[in-house]
């Protein structure tokens, strides 16, 4: 479980992040939703330590991020698996070899070990044939697999995604998010996952936190969200000409 | 007050390259890549340069020294001294600062532009220490002997010159590199070879480390770890050659 405490974030006096608190609980796919510019990757960036709060709490099971040392932050960095937007793949090493790294960086694995874990890895996402290619020759669907299979080498604890399905066709995504949904349960991990796709909402949103302005405006269960009193949310989740028909019909089916 | 921001990044971020690594045997794999990459793929524009310039060094002196009350081994001392005091230890990496330099900015710039290092801090590792450390420790090591190398072809390349031309004689030539030859000169210039080598690299990856933006960005951090790499190299050109030979 990860504890977002009375987190403000700002960059050159202004404020990003605005007294910001969430529980995201283990073995649930936790969103946080919202429009671009509202702070989300911000957010995320600040759990793991790459941004520094101004103040506040981010508490792994209990002990607090925020107050410690970079070798302290080590050890819990060490149970966290992140999948950027980008895939953030090492583009000089190949798949295999990507997903092998953290492996021989912090395990004493014999390379057969190794190979035989990101393995099963790939296997894991369907990557079966692109072991020796790199970054460069594969898709961005499997640029996602591979950096999701990376992210799951060393066991985590905790899983991030950043907009995992930005950029990949509608059904890429439903697979990507169908994988992600599937890990989280399968090895019992807090997953928090970034987006402004309500595909993914609707798919795999267990927790929604909706973040507006760098404020959390809404919180709730995917089959809330369509229902939920929230103006701001109504304007997110109600953009396209199609989901206000949606809306208008649901409205007429209601009464 | 900009430059004071730079320095104190600098040094930190420096502290952060020296310390203990996560894995002993990973740094050392990254340190034969790095020698591979920064001192083998620089050996060519190296004896390239230094076979040409050694010749015009030579050519030079022989135009300058037409006079009858100079002895023709003066061209061999004089190419000798150029070559081995300034030429090979400070042009050379000069040029070694635009051909690496631009390579690791430009290298660790990508790699910050696309999450790479954000992916490597997240998993825990020392992104600086791992990205940086490698290139500085490889580029101390190889530097010195491709100093050594464009040395050796410079002065063949000023042989070859004088023999080609008719500047010089051949015997001339080597009596002239060999008259009054102080083997400071050499440790000399190796000195300042290791503060260069640790210059280029370390501005250059502090260039890329820090860049933040797009493609664009990723260009001009090259062009300021080259610009500045360069401008720092005078600068202890200058120091070190007063503290070693005044």
């Amino acid at each position: 479980m990860i504890e977002v405490k009375n987190i403000y974030k700002s960059f050159n006096g202004k404020a990003v992040l605005k007294d910001i608190n969430i529980v995201f609980e283990r073995g649930k796919t936790n969103l946080i939703i919202g429009e671009s510019g509202s702070g989300k990757t911000v957010l995320m960036k600040t759990m793991v330590g790459l941004f520094n709060a101004d103040s506040g709490e981010i508490n792994y099971e209990g002990k607090n991020f925020i107050a410690m040392d970079f070798d302290h932050r080590k050890e819990i960095r060490k149970e966290i698996g992140m999948l950027f937007q980008g895939g953030a793949l090492f583009d000089s090493l190949t798949v295999e070899e990507n997903v092998m790294f953290p492996l021989g960086m912090f395990t004493n694995m014999s390379v057969a070990e190794q190979r035989e874990r990101a393995d099963f890895c790939l296997n894991r996402v369907n990557l079966k044939t692109a072991h020796k290619l790199y970054p460069a020759e594969i898709s961005g669907g499997m640029k996602k697999r591979v950096a999701i299979a990376r992210a799951i080498s060393m066991k985590p604890k905790y899983l991030f995604c950043d907009e995992p399905n930005s950029g990949l066709d509608p059904k890429t995504s439903i697979l990507i998010d169908n994988l992600i949904y599937e890990l989280t349960s399968e090895l019992n991990i807090t997953t928090i996952v970034i987006t402004h796709d309500m595909n993914s909402v609707m798919e795999i949103g267990d927790n929604i936190s909706f973040l507006y302005n760098g404020e959390i405006n809404w919180k709730g269960h995917r089959n809330d969200v369509m229902y939920a009193s929230s103006p701001e949310l109504n304007n997110f989740v109600y953009a396209s000409e199609f989901m206000k028909k949606l809306k208008s019909t649901m409205g007429n089916k209601s009464h | 007050m900009n430059w004071f921001f730079h320095i104190g990044r600098y040094y930190i971020m420096m502290s952060r390259v020296f310390s203990k690594p996560e894995k002993w045997s990973i740094y050392r794999k990254q340190f034969i890549k790095e020698i591979d990459n920064l001192g083998l793929g620089s050996l060519g524009i190296v004896v390239i340069i230094s076979i040409f310039m050694g010749a015009v060094i030579t050519i030079q002196s022989a135009f300058g020294f037409e006079s009858p009350w100079i002895p023709l081994y003066a061209v061999g001392v004089a190419s000798r001294d150029s070559i081995v005091l300034e030429f090979s230890p400070t042009i050379v990496s000069l040029i070694l600062a635009g051909k690496v330099g631009s390579n690791i900015a430009s290298e660790i710039g990508t790699m910050r532009v696309t999450e790479q290092i954000d992916a490597l801090e997240i998993m825990g590792i020392n992104s600086k220490s791992y990205l940086i450390l490698p290139k500085i420790v490889a580029a101390v090591f190889i530097n010195p002997f491709l100093i050594v190398i464009s040395m050796f072809l410079a002065l063949l390349g000023g042989l070859i010159a004088g023999q080609m031309t008719g500047a010089v004689t051949h015997y001339e030539f080597i009596y002239g590199i060999q008259y009054d030859f102080r083997p400071f000169n050499v440790t000399y210039a190796l000195i300042k070879t290791l503060f260069f080598a640790f210059i280029i690299t370390s501005v250059s990856a502090y260039h890329g480390y820090y860049t933040q933006g797009g493609a664009l960005e990723v260009g001009k951090s090259s062009t300021n770890a080259v610009v500045y790499s360069s401008i720092v190299i005078l600068l202890f050109n200058f120091i070190l050659t007063q503290l070693l030979l005044s």
